[in-house]
């Protein structure tokens, strides 16, 4: 299941980030656009379950589900959110944790009720990162149900190259 | 393990009628609520990630069409590193019991990932009260 959230096992892997490098799984523009959804969903998949976030994701409940991204030096946090309002929605981060909070709330005027699919609730998540973030510089933008949490490394987090003298 | 086995109510699998698609890619099925009151029915998707213009909602011979495209380009030149939810198109469609929508007034609404559809009856359709003189 390619949307299966919960508690991972207990193991460490000792996996650290690297900027990507040429041949690295990185999602680029195809010609056709049907085979880029296509590569886009295979490269999605063969990420799920990595061993990336080490267990780290302490989280009180498993919503709202989180893909993380690495975009040059930057992190990228995609969450879906759809029908959580703007105002309804706290971001807190520190160090090497965000905190995603808030409440999603599904209306239902007086009526017959047909379908209920959707859930609605209040929602407690921290991700934890296996690096050092800038909190400082952290952005967030939601737009359409879908937050998008921009994670500047800390300074001493980036790679360096040492010149040969 | 004197676990008693709680009897479980079996989920109805339904019968899906959609054609196989051309593209290999994935389409998925935006959750939905749907309720109806006195003068409209109303039909809730979510979609999150997709844009206004990327919607497409349609009736055709008593069945509603609904549509979302994502926006791929938002993706490019990410590497992924850890992920829970693939992503793709929505798409979703729903036999109207009866011909009492009225098609020509449909109102849509997209606000934060989520489709609001308001489908109204036709006059005809509406319940009636008769008063007793």
């Amino acid at each position: 299941m390619a949307n299966q959230i919960g508690a991972r096992d207990g193991r460490l892997v000792g996996f650290s980030w690297s900027p990507p490098k040429p041949g690295a799984f990185m999602i680029t523009a195809f010609a056709d656009p049907f085979d880029a959804l296509f590569n886009l969903q295979r490269s999605l998949e063969a990420r799920t379950g990595s061993e990336w976030l080490q267990n780290q994701t302490a989280s009180q409940g498993p919503f709202p589900p989180i893909n993380v991204f690495a975009q040059g030096d930057e992190i990228l946090a995609i969450v879906e959110l759809p029908g959580v309002d703007k105002n309804d929605l706290q971001i807190q981060a520190k160090e090497n944790t965000i905190r995603i909070s808030g409440k999603k709330v599904a209306n239902y005027p007086a009526g017959s009720v047909h379908r209920r699919e959707r859930v609605s609730g209040e929602f407690d998540r921290t991700l934890s990162l296996p690096v050092q973030l800038d909190p400082d510089s952290i952005k967030a933008e939601f737009r359409d149900g879908v937050l998008a949490l921009f994670l500047p490394r800390a300074e001493q987090e980036k790679p360096r190259t040492i010149k040969i003298s | 393990m004197a676990e008693r086995e709680q009897l479980q109510v079996q989920k109805k699998r339904e019968h899906e009628k959609r054609e196989e698609t051309t593209i290999p890619a994935r389409v998925f099925v935006p959750t939905a609520d749907i309720y109806e009151t006195q003068d409209a029915l109303t039909v809730i998707l979510e979609m999150p990630g997709v844009e206004k213009e990327n919607v497409d909602v349609r009736v055709e011979e008593g069945v509603l069409h609904v549509e979302g495209r994502l926006d791929l380009a938002k993706y490019q030149g990410l590497q992924p590193l850890h992920i829970e939810y693939n992503v793709g198109h929505y798409a979703r469609s729903f036999q109207l019991s009866s011909k009492k929508i009225d098609q020509g007034k449909i109102g849509a609404a997209l606000k934060d990932g989520v489709l609001s559809l308001t489908l109204p009856k036709v006059e005809e359709a509406k319940p009636r009260t008769i008063n007793v003189k």
